[in-house]
């Protein structure tokens, strides 16, 4: 259970690898104990994931997950709650590929629409479930400020995270009656390995302080936040600026 | 049929969850209820009073939770033994106004009336006369229980049964439902008390005012204190210790109905408060007005409502704290452990974390029931509206309170983690032998049995 401050028996990161999931669940853990249900493709990297968190102070559990297999994501969001409830659950995969390739090579394109579209989406009805079986909890989805507005420089990233944005936006709302909340994160550039070698953005941001910003969004309950906060300005500025000028930005 | 998805709270409002609720006659009717309880599905049942636990202990997300206020019956008084019958959804308000004429007075009145008698049991309530009369479950003589299997079993403090007897003191509903119970009253020949009221200076004072003996001729004595002072004011508190009041020591006006039920209500506080209001300042300044009312008079006459339910002059007043809604932590430690003790006390005043309502009471001896809260030691209340860190500060605390053999209150607690309750209360594993036993399916269930990982 989310107790009266906020804090949560247990976490379920879905992209069990996930440098801002992983920054999220060490946050809680240095408010109190939680059991963390770390969901990814076996590998090295999840191990150090769960050996990272173990350190931490987190009782770590692994179940296997692999984004780009929607036929087993059911089956793998039964086996993360097997263990007893969920109280939160980070909607954390996903992948920012070459965004050059990804509009002009269908694989790479695809596989982007799959993982941060198809599989997210797959995985919230999955998750919309067991949550209202279970009668409480709260959904995290890491969606982007990418997708708010389509940019030429990451167009295809930004669409399939304005489809999963959307998707858990109308999610918030099915679920409202249940009594299971859902909050939308949209970071904008979060110096991470995803995007290691690429240039800076204005306001970009670490996963710690999209940790930050994302527990204080659950603790309080709120449906939608930005990192940094500044985002919600910015974006609701160049929402409405027209083409001719939007194309000329440095954005 | 009368079930209804609700969202459910706490008394105050935080970590609310979602359940079906039942009442009407599949409630009031055992064999309806003994069904339900049966069938209740993979998310377990909870019975539930009038919500007065602070945290989650009657609320069940996803599961059934049963509104026990539908079982309102009583069903025998004797003026003679002092027994009383009533069903367990009859709240101790209720059970006051009609024992009185009988000149029955409710044994433990904790700090509300508004608690039915199946939440009294099951968190073996204490109130300003513990170190007189005990808990809750030390006056209760029998109770029939509804168990996880549909059975229903009387219970009585002594023989054979009195292992789950006593796991249902205390157990937080979850040994089963408590479906009626035979309760002993205390006699009385008035409805009021006779009072002494004075103020202390500091903890020093307030401390020593509770050790020097002078508490032994009180059947009840609590003090409020000062939470948010610093310095030389830390700890100063506002006691009020009195007694039942005999009939000749009433004043000629109210000799003539000395039984008379006066406890007025002055205003329902609507829900209209900002966030945010319950801070330093105004807690400051409401601290300091009720500290100066206080004035150090003896064998003052007082109504229930002055001596002992202040609050009661306004109904619904958890609003006061705003929608975020605020934590109460009561803590006991043992008397020996007085130097910590202290040092608690200025660390909350230090803290920035502020608190009005605060409670000073030194308890006596505690019962059988393994998860009871009281012990003889300090106890202490103090409620702080929900703002960053609290839960930072709450679990340092918990810590320190756990160092010096101390412990939370299931009644109140509304965050501490499973292995922090678990070193609480050692005999928690016994506990749980007992509660098993009655329930081999691990039908009953909580959100805080959940948290606390309490049931298997």
């Amino acid at each position: 259970m989310i107790d009266a401050v906020g804090h949560p028996s247990s976490l379920l990161l879905l992209g069990g690898t996930s440098e801002i999931g992983l920054a999220i669940a060490e946050r809680y853990l240095a408010d109190g104990p939680v059991r963390v249900v770390l969901a990814g493709r076996q590998s090295p990297r999840l191990a150090d994931a769960a050996a990272r968190l173990e350190r931490a102070g987190g009782h770590v559990e692994t179940v296997e997950f692999d984004a780009k297999d929607a036929a087993v994501h059911t089956e793998a969001v039964r086996k993360a709650f097997a263990g007893g409830d969920i109280d939160v659950a980070v909607v954390a995969f996903g992948l920012l590929g070459d965004q050059e390739k990804a509009w002009q090579d269908i694989d790479v394109a695809v596989e982007l629409a799959e993982v941060n579209y198809v599989a997210t989406v797959s995985v919230g009805v999955a998750l919309a479930a067991e949550f209202r079986r279970q009668g409480h909890g709260r959904i995290v989805a890491l969606s982007s400020v990418a997708g708010e507005r389509a940019r030429r420089s990451n167009f295809v990233y930004g669409s399939t995270k304005a489809g999963m944005d959307a998707f858990y936006t109308g999610l918030t709302e099915a679920l409202r009656g249940d009594g299971i909340g859902v909050t939308i994160v949209r970071p904008g550039f979060v110096k991470t390995k995803m995007t290691a070698g690429m240039d800076s953005a204005p306001l970009a941001t670490t996963p710690e302080e999209v940790a930050r910003i994302t527990v204080d969004a659950v603790t309080k309950g709120r449906e939608l936040v930005w990192a940094p906060a500044q985002f919600r300005y910015v974006m609701s500025v160049l929402r409405h600026i027209p083409r001719p000028i939007f194309r000329r930005l440095p954005v | 049929m009368a079930r209804t998805v609700k969202t459910l709270v706490g008394w105050a409002r935080t970590a609310p969850s979602r359940a079906t609720v039942l009442s009407g006659d599949e409630v009031t009717s055992d064999t309806q209820l003994a069904e339900a309880v049966t069938t209740a599905g993979p998310r377990g049942v909870i019975a539930r009073g009038l919500g007065r636990s602070y945290g989650d202990p009657a609320v069940n997300a996803g599961g059934l939770v049963v509104d026990m206020t539908a079982r309102h019956r009583v069903h025998a008084i004797d003026a003679e033994s002092g027994l009383v019958d009533v069903d367990a959804g009859v709240s101790l308000d209720t059970l006051m106004k009609v024992a009185l004429p009988f000149g029955l007075w409710v044994p433990v009145l904790p700090g509300t009336r508004q608690v039915t008698i199946g939440g009294a049991i099951a968190s073996d309530i204490h109130g300003k006369n513990h170190h007189s009369h005990g808990s809750f479950g030390n006056h209760v003589v029998s109770m029939d229980l509804l168990t996880g299997t549909g059975d229903i079993r009387r219970l009585e403090p002594e023989g054979p049964e009195s292992d789950l007897f006593w796991a249902t003191v205390g157990g937080i509903g979850l040994t089963g439902i408590i479906l009626r119970a035979t309760v002993r009253m205390t006699k009385t020949e008035t409805a009021y008390f006779v009072a002494d009221t004075e103020r202390t200076a500091n903890l020093d004072e307030t401390i020593e005012r509770f050790s020097d003996g002078s508490d032994e001729a009180y059947d009840y004595s609590s003090a409020w204190f000062d939470s948010i002072s610093t310095g030389p004011k830390l700890g100063r508190a506002a006691l009020g210790r009195g007694s039942l009041a005999r009939l000749d020591e009433l004043p000629e006006k109210l000799r003539r109905d000395p039984l008379k039920f006066d406890a007025p209500q002055l205003a329902t506080l609507p829900d209209v408060f900002p966030n945010g209001l319950a801070n330093k300042a105004t807690f400051s300044l409401i601290g300091e007005l009720y500290y100066r009312k206080t004035k150090n008079k003896r064998g003052q006459i007082q109504n229930l409502t002055a001596f002992y339910h202040p609050l009661d002059l306004f109904g619904d007043w958890n609003r006061a704290y705003g929608s975020k809604g605020f934590l109460q932590y009561q803590f006991i430690v043992p008397l020996a452990a007085e130097a910590e003790f202290r040092s608690i006390i200025a660390d909350i005043a230090a803290s920035g974390h502020v608190s009005f309502l605060n409670v000073f009471k030194k308890f006596g001896e505690g019962n059988r029931a393994p998860l009871s809260f009281p012990m003889p030691g300090w106890n202490i209340c103090v409620d702080f509206p929900i703002v960053d860190g609290l839960g930072r500060f709450c679990r340092d605390l918990d810590r320190r309170v756990l160092a010096m053999g101390g412990r939370l209150y299931t009644a109140k607690d509304s965050r501490t983690d499973a292995a922090t309750f678990a070193a609480m209360y050692p005999r928690l594993d016994e506990w749980r032998k007992v509660r098993d036993a009655a329930d081999p399916d691990g039908v009953f269930a909580s959100d805080m049995s959940r948290r606390l990982a309490l049931t298997s």
